[in-house]
């Protein structure tokens, strides 16, 4: 939600970062706060300072000012001298690459940090992540999407306190990509550690995260609650046209009884209608609705083609430089939309900030995740 | 082909003499090589070159540097004796001394390489997943080494069955005691009439060369299978 604040939380119960470093041209200086649980990601062009943000945060790199605290623990501290090593962090790490060790097995890969050797947990780990067929291989006759499963178990069974993945599916082919993301959310429901994610996929994290860094050239402009993030004007810049898009948290409410569509619920007032057949009633969902997929009217439309007409409020008219269309973000419950016109169109209906409008809206989309959250 | 008495005891003494001496500078090997491939500090080029010096320098005066140092009358051996009760002179201790000495560049050049190939990544990986920067290079770094260790060894105990120069000149040619398969054939070709007898000793040369050979290349396409691909 965005104009009303997350929850406040007391410091001690987040991941307090508060770090400066230069590295060669790119001064890296990020004040954040991330929740202790949930998948964070961190996102941004290549070269803004992701990979170095969580090397600093799994102590392989040491900034040259600063403190980071997990929790209550402090894990580095410049005034304090303190600088926890990386095997003294517990902290797992899911590299790009997965970093297996060639001269063990994967069981043993699996093995080399887990110092309980609880049986239960070790069994529990790998039917999560469905390497029981793999344990007697050696890495180099895995496949890329098994290594780096491996790779996620080998971290999860040091029983970390905090799990950073560092683009863990930017080398994997596609039918790979999809595999992994649905283990990956189905481990974000089963842990209660913090997860910190870097992708410069925006799909990867729509489906994945609940929170969202943007880094840009060493610096934070965004952070929040993914949906915030989302519709913040931040993100604008790096939404292609056809990619600019809203999220909306909805509750299942009912199946059409001759169609097979699902209404969801914004609020008690505002519903939209899903062209698909969701389960359960009361299941929480994320949907995305694309900015191209939105109509404006300034009356109700009659005997239309669209299911869902929603009264909506301008918030903001975003015209970009040279750009033939405007973008609109519209107040719509206690969530915002944003809606692609024309320029044309936009000056026509004189749309401008506090025009109360109806939206009609063509198409809603799932995002993965939700219906991995919905089973 | 049966083996006489006297090549027996050549033999023996040359496998003994190179096993002592590899087994010995191994550790000192794996140490030096991993100092030069992994570190960076002022002096390295110096430590570099007396590393590599015994590869240069005529066997005759390494031989001669080991008389007057650790000979028992040397400013080191004298020592060594007094303090250890351990001599160097004229017994075949001495004979690995100057082996292990002549063949070290080999093996640390090798093992060097070996250090300089393992991924780092891996090692930062492991160091994520809880090990200290020990536990580490135990379980990671030297395993990944191996084939590198497997052929330092192999050449070092070689270029040991094969040294001449500086044992002769350091501990002499005595019988059963620093006579190893090089000085005995040294020996028979200087005896007028003995041609066959050196003929003899340089088949056996040959035999242990390829074995070791052999040896070698199988334990390194064995090591070599597990660290070959890189994750």
């Amino acid at each position: 939600m965005a104009d009303t604040k997350s929850p406040t939380t007391g410091i001690n119960s987040m991941l307090n970062i508060k770090i400066s470093k230069q590295l060669g041209d790119l001064a890296l200086s990020i004040d954040a706060q991330l929740p202790m649980r949930g998948i964070s990601a961190i996102f941004g062009r290549s070269g803004a300072g992701k990979t170095s943000l969580i090397n600093i945060l799994g102590g392989l790199s040491t900034p040259d000012q600063g403190k980071l605290t997990l929790g209550e623990e402090s894990l580095y501290d410049h005034a304090r001298q303190i600088n926890l090593a990386p095997e003294k962090r517990g902290i797992g790490y899911v590299f790009q690459e997965a970093r297996l060790f060639p001269h063990y097995r994967v069981r043993g890969n699996l093995n080399y940090g887990n110092k309980d050797k609880d049986p239960v947990h070790f069994d529990k780990v790998v039917k999560l992540l469905g390497l029981e067929h793999l344990l007697k291989r050696y890495p180099n006759s895995l496949s890329g999407g098994e290594k780096q499963r491996v790779a996620i178990g080998r971290a999860l069974l040091t029983r970390p306190k905090m799990l950073l993945m560092d683009e863990p599916l930017a080398s994997l082919d596609l039918p790979r990509k999809r595999e992994l993301i649905s283990y990956l959310s189905n481990l974000a429901r089963n842990l209660t550690i913090p997860i910190i994610y870097v992708s410069h996929s925006l799909d990867e994290i729509l489906q994945l995260a609940e929170h969202m860094l943007v880094l840009d050239q060493g610096r934070v402009i965004a952070i929040g609650p993914l949906q915030q993030v989302w519709d913040s004007e931040q993100m604008r810049p790096w939404l292609p046209a056809s990619e600019q898009s809203s999220l909306l948290d909805v509750t299942v409410a009912e199946v059409h009884s001759h169609y097979s569509m699902t209404r969801v619920k914004l609020n008690n007032e505002i519903s939209l209608w899903v062209n698909s057949i969701l389960p359960e009633q009361g299941t929480k969902l994320r949907v995305r609705i694309h900015a191209n997929h939105i109509s404006l009217c300034l009356v109700p439309p009659q005997q239309t083609s669209i299911r869902n007409i929603i009264p909506v409020k301008v918030v903001q008219v975003l015209e970009a430089q040279g750009e033939n269309n405007v973008q609109v973000k519209l107040a719509i419950a206690d969530h915002y939309l944003w809606a692609n016109v024309t320029r044309w169109a936009c000056d026509d209906l004189r749309i401008s900030p506090g025009l109360s409008l109806f939206a009609q809206i063509k198409g809603v989309s799932m995002t993965t995740s939700d219906l991995a959250q919905s089973h | 082909m049966m083996l006489t008495d006297y090549e027996i005891t050549a033999l023996l003494l040359s496998l003994k003499v190179s096993g002592v001496a590899v087994l010995f500078s191994l550790p000192a090997g794996i140490a030096c090589a991993w100092v030069l491939a992994r570190l960076n500090f002022p002096g390295k080029a110096l430590l570099d070159s007396v590393i590599h010096l015994p590869l240069v320098l005529p066997p005759v005066v390494i031989g001669y540097l080991l008389l007057i140092s650790m000979g028992r009358k040397g400013f080191l051996g004298e020592r060594l004796y007094d303090w250890f009760g351990i001599s160097f002179s004229f017994n075949w201790h001495g004979a690995a001394l100057a082996a292990a000495i002549v063949s070290f560049p080999l093996m640390v050049r090798a093992i060097r390489q070996s250090f300089e190939h393992v991924d780092i990544r891996l090692e930062q990986a492991a160091r994520t997943l809880g090990s200290s920067p020990l536990k580490v290079f135990f379980t990671i770094t030297l395993p990944l080494t191996a084939p590198g260790i497997i052929s330092g060894v192999v050449l070092a105990f070689a270029r040991s069955l094969g040294e001449f120069g500086s044992t002769i000149t350091f501990v002499s040619n005595i019988p059963g005691e620093t006579r190893t398969i090089p000085l005995a054939m040294y020996s028979f070709i200087e005896t007028p009439g003995a041609e066959s007898q050196a003929g003899r000793l340089c088949i056996i040369s040959i035999v242990i060369a390829l074995v070791s050979l052999a040896i070698s290349q199988w334990l390194t396409q064995k090591a070599q299978q597990r660290v070959s691909t890189a994750c």
